[in-house]
C-alpha cells in the first residue's frame, strides 16, 4: 500500500490557519481545534502521571524502601492513579479522536453544541488544575479510589482539592457525552443510517451513554465524602449508623463502567484500523455494533466484583460474579470478529495496524485475566495483589493507550496533513509492545506469588520480578517518548499526506488534510455500506452533485 | 416543535405543594413511626421530586423521547438501588466461619 502521495500539496485554507493567535484557539468553537487542545492537555497529564509511574518503579527496584518515604510513596501512587484515570484514560480517545472525527464521520460541520464542547475543555483543564494544586500542596494518599472511612475521616492530605478537581472534571465528561449523543442522533448526513455508521461512532455512542448515566453517581459519592469531611455527617461512618461499604457501591457504580468508557472508543478505533489494513468490511458489523451497547449495559451491573472482600454479602457477590463473566461475551465477540476480519484479508503492517495487532494481544490477556478475577475464590486469593494491577493495566493501557496511539498514527495525516517517518514509528510500536509486556507480565507472576499492591517495600524473593518490571517500564517510557519527538518533527518536515494516504474508506478520507473549518463543501450523502473495500464502489457524494441517494 | 407554556397558577400551586410537603417532612421527623420512618420520608421526597420533574422541568408536556430519557434514567437509578439492597439486605444471612 502506498503511504504517501508525493505530488500532494497542503490545502491553502484549513482549520489550523483559519484564525491566528492564542485567542483564536482559546475561544474556538471548532471541534477539531478543541480536539487539538485536548491532545495538549492529555499529553501534559500523561507526562505527569508517567513521571509518577517511573518513581514507583524506581522505588520498587530494590526490596527496601530507599528512594521515597512511605508516606510520599502513598502520595505518588495515588497521584499516578488520579491523573492517569481521570485526566488521561477517560478523555484520551473520546475527547481527542472522538471530538475530531465524529462530526466528520457523520458528515456534519461540527458537534451539536460547539460552545458546550469548549466548556467541556475548560472544565477538564480547571479540574486538572485543581488536582495539580493538590499535588503541589503535598498530594493525597487515599489511592485513586478514595475509599472511606480513610478518605472521609482519617487522611490528613489534600483530599478535598483533589476530589473537587475530579468532580469538576466529571462534568466535562457528562457534557461531552451529551454532545456526542445529540450529534449522532440528529446530525447524520442523508443516507447515513444507524447501521451505516462507522463502528468508531458506535463505540462513542455507547461510551456517551455510560458517561451521562454513570458520572453523576460518582460525583455525588465524591461530594458526600467532602460533606462527611466538612460536617461529619456519618454517611460512611459505621459508628454513627453509616456504612463505609456504601461508598464503594456508589464509587464503583461509575468507576467500573468507566473502564468501558476507556475501552469502548478504543474498540471503535480498532474496528476502523482492522478494516482499513485488511481491506475488508468488519466481519459481523451489526453484532460488533450491538456488542458495544451490550458491553455498556452489562458493564453497569458488575461493579460488585471490586468488593468481594469488602464485607459485601456473599449472595450479592455471587450475582456480581456471574454478571461479570457475562460481560466477557460481547467483549469476546469483538475480538473474534476482528480476528475473522483479518482472515483472508489483504493485511498490511503499517504503523497503525501494528498498534491494532498489539491491542488484540494485550486486550486478550487483560480480558481473560478479568474472567479469572471474576471467579470468587480466585479473586479472594489475589485481591489487592500485583495480579490485579497487571490485569487492569493490560485492559486500560493495553486497551486505551495502545489503541489511541494506533488511532493517532492513523488519523495524524488527516489532523495535520503530514506523514511521520515510518521506521521510527514502527520502532516505537515495537518498543511499546515489548516494554509493556516486560513491565506488566512479571506483575501477574509476582502478584500470584503474593506481593500486595500499594506497599513501598517487599520481601527480597520478589526482587527479580520487580527488576524486570522496572526495566520494562524504561523501555515503555522510550516507546512513549519517541512518538512525541517524531510527530512534532513531522508537523514541519513530514511528507505531505494528501487527503487519503491509506486508501481508506470513510467520510473523513474524502476531504482535504487538514480539513477546512467547515469540514465539507456541501452536504455529503452516503449511498452504501461502511467498509465496502471489496466492491470498491464510491459510496459517498455531495448533495446536489449526486442524483441517487439510497 | 411547539413549546407548552403552563399558566402561572400551576407553578404557584406546585411551589406551595413543595412547601407543604417540606413542612410535613420536618414535622414527621419529630414523630417516631418505627419502621415507617424511612418509608414516609422517602415517599414525600419522591413525590416532591416527581412534581419538580413534571412541572418545573416541563417533562409533563414534553415529547415522548424526553419522557423515555427520564424513565430510563430512573430505571438506572433503580438498578443502583436494587443491587445495593441485594448486598445490604442479605449481609449476615450466611454465618461467618469461626464465629
Amino acid at each position: 500500500m502506498e503511504t504517501t502521495l508525493p505530488t500532494a500539496e497542503l490545502p491553502e485554507r484549513h482549520y489550523l490557519n483559519q484564525g491566528q493567535g492564542i485567542a483564536s484557539w482559546l475561544l474556538t468553537k471548532d471541534h477539531k481545534r478543541i480536539a487539538i487542545m485536548y491532545l495538549l492537555g492529555v499529553t501534559f497529564f500523561f507526562l505527569l502521571g508517567g513521571i509518577m509511574a517511573m518513581l514507583i518503579r524506581l522505588e520498587l527496584l530494590t526490596p527496601q524502601g530507599d528512594l521515597l518515604e512511605p508516606d510520599t510513596y502513598n502520595r505518588v501512587f495515588t497521584m499516578h492513579g488520579v491523573f492517569m484515570v481521570f485526566f488521561v484514560l477517560l478523555p484520551v480517545v473520546p475527547a481527542i479522536l472522538g471530538n475530531f472525527l465524529i462530526p466528520i464521520m457523520i458528515g456534519a460541520k461540527d458537534l451539536a453544541f460547539p460552545k458546550i464542547n469548549l466548556l467541556s475543555w475548560y472544565l477538564y483543564m480547571i479540574g486538572g488544575g485543581l488536582t495539580m494544586y493538590a499535588m503541589v500542596r503535598g498530594g493525597v494518599d487515599t489511592g485513586w479510589t478514595f475509599y472511606t472511612p480513610f478518605s472521609s475521616t482519617y487522611s490528613n492530605t489534600h483530599v478535598m482539592a483533589t476530589a473537587i478537581g475530579v468532580f469538576i472534571n466529571g462534568f466535562s465528561g457528562i457534557l461531552t457525552g451529551v454532545n456526542f449523543i445529540v450529534t449522532i442522533h440528529r446530525m447524520r448526513a442523508p443516507g447515513l443510517t444507524w447501521f451505516r455508521l462507522p463502528l468508531f461512532v458506535w463505540g462513542h455512542y455507547a461510551t456517551s451513554l455510560i458517561q451521562v448515566l454513570g458520572t453523576p453517581v460518582v460525583a455525588i459519592a465524591i461530594a458526600l465524602v467532602g460533606l462527611e469531611r466538612l460536617f461529619h455527617l456519618g454517611i460512611f461512618d459505621a459508628s454513627r449508623g453509616g456504612d463505609p461499604v456504601l461508598f464503594q457501591h456508589l464509587f464503583w457504580f461509575y468507576s467500573h463502567p468507566a473502564v468501558y468508557i476507556m475501552v469502548l472508543p478504543p474498540m471503535g478505533v480498532i474496528s476502523e484500523l482492522v478494516a482499513a489494513f485488511s481491506r475488508k468490511p468488519v466481519f459481523g458489523y451489526r453484532i460488533v455494533a450491538y456488542s458495544s451497547i451490550g458491553i455498556a449495559v452489562l458493564g453497569f451491573l458488575v461493579w460488585g466484583h471490586h468488593m468481594f472482600v469488602s464485607g459485601q454479602s456473599v449472595y450479592a457477590s455471587v450475582v456480581f460474579s456471574v454478571l461479570t463473566m457475562l460481560v466477557a461475551i460481547p467483549s469476546a465477540i469483538k475480538v473474534f470478529n476482528w480476528s475473522s476480519t483479518l482472515y483472508r484479508g489483504s493485511v498490511s503492517y503499517e504503523t497503525p495496524m501494528l498498534y491494532a495487532l498489539a491491542f488484540l494481544g494485550l486486550f486478550l490477556i487483560g480480558g481473560l485475566t478479568g474472567v479469572m478475577l471474576a471467579t470468587l475464590g480466585f479473586d479472594v486469593y489475589v485481591h489487592d495483589t500485583y495480579f490485579v494491577v497487571a490485569h487492569f493495566h493490560y485492559v486500560m493501557v493495553g486497551g486505551a493507550i495502545v489503541s489511541f496511539l494506533g488511532g493517532l498514527h492513523y488519523w495524524w495525516p488527516k489532523m495535520f496533513g503530514r506523514m511521520y517517518p515510518v521506521f521510527w514509528s514502527k520502532l516505537s510500536a515495537l518498543l511499546v509492545f515489548v516494554g509493556f509486556n516486560l513491565t506488566f507480565f512479571p506483575q501477574f507472576i509476582v502478584g500470584y506469588l503474593g506481593m500486595p499492591r500499594r506497599y513501598w517495600q517487599y520481601p527480597a524473593e520478589f526482587q527479580v520480578w520487580n527488576v524486570l518490571s522496572t526495566a520494562g517500564a524504561s523501555v515503555l517510557a522510550i516507546g512513549f517518548l519517541l512518538p512525541g519527538c517524531y510527530l512534532l518533527w513531522s508537523l514541519k518536515y513530514g511528507k505531505v499526506a494528501g487527503p487519503n494516504p491509506w486508501g481508506a474508506l470513510g467520510l473523513e478520507w474524502t476531504i482535504p488534510s487538514p480539513p477546512p473549518t467547515e469540514n465539507f463543501d456541501g452536504v455529503p450523502v452516503v449511498k452504501g455500506e461502511p467498509y465496502d473495500y471489496q466492491t470498491g464502489e464510491e459510496i459517498f457524494g455531495i448533495l446536489g452533485k449526486e442524483a441517487h441517494v439510497v | 416543535m411547539s413549546v407548552h407554556v403552563s399558566p402561572l397558577r400551576v407553578y404557584v400551586g406546585v411551589f406551595l405543594a413543595l412547601m407543604v410537603l417540606t413542612a410535613i417532612t420536618v414535622g414527621v421527623a419529630f414523630v417516631d413511626l418505627g419502621p415507617l420512618n424511612n418509608v414516609v420520608a422517602l415517599g414525600i421526597a419522591v413525590t416532591k421530586a416527581t412534581l419538580v420533574v413534571l412541572f418545573f422541568m416541563h417533562v409533563a408536556h414534553s415529547s415522548r423521547l424526553i419522557k423515555l430519557s427520564v424513565v430510563s434514567s430512573i430505571f438506572w437509578l433503580f438498578l443502583l438501588f436494587v443491587f445495593i439492597l441485594a448486598d445490604d439486605l442479605t449481609r449476615g444471612l450466611l454465618g461467618v466461619a469461626g464465629k
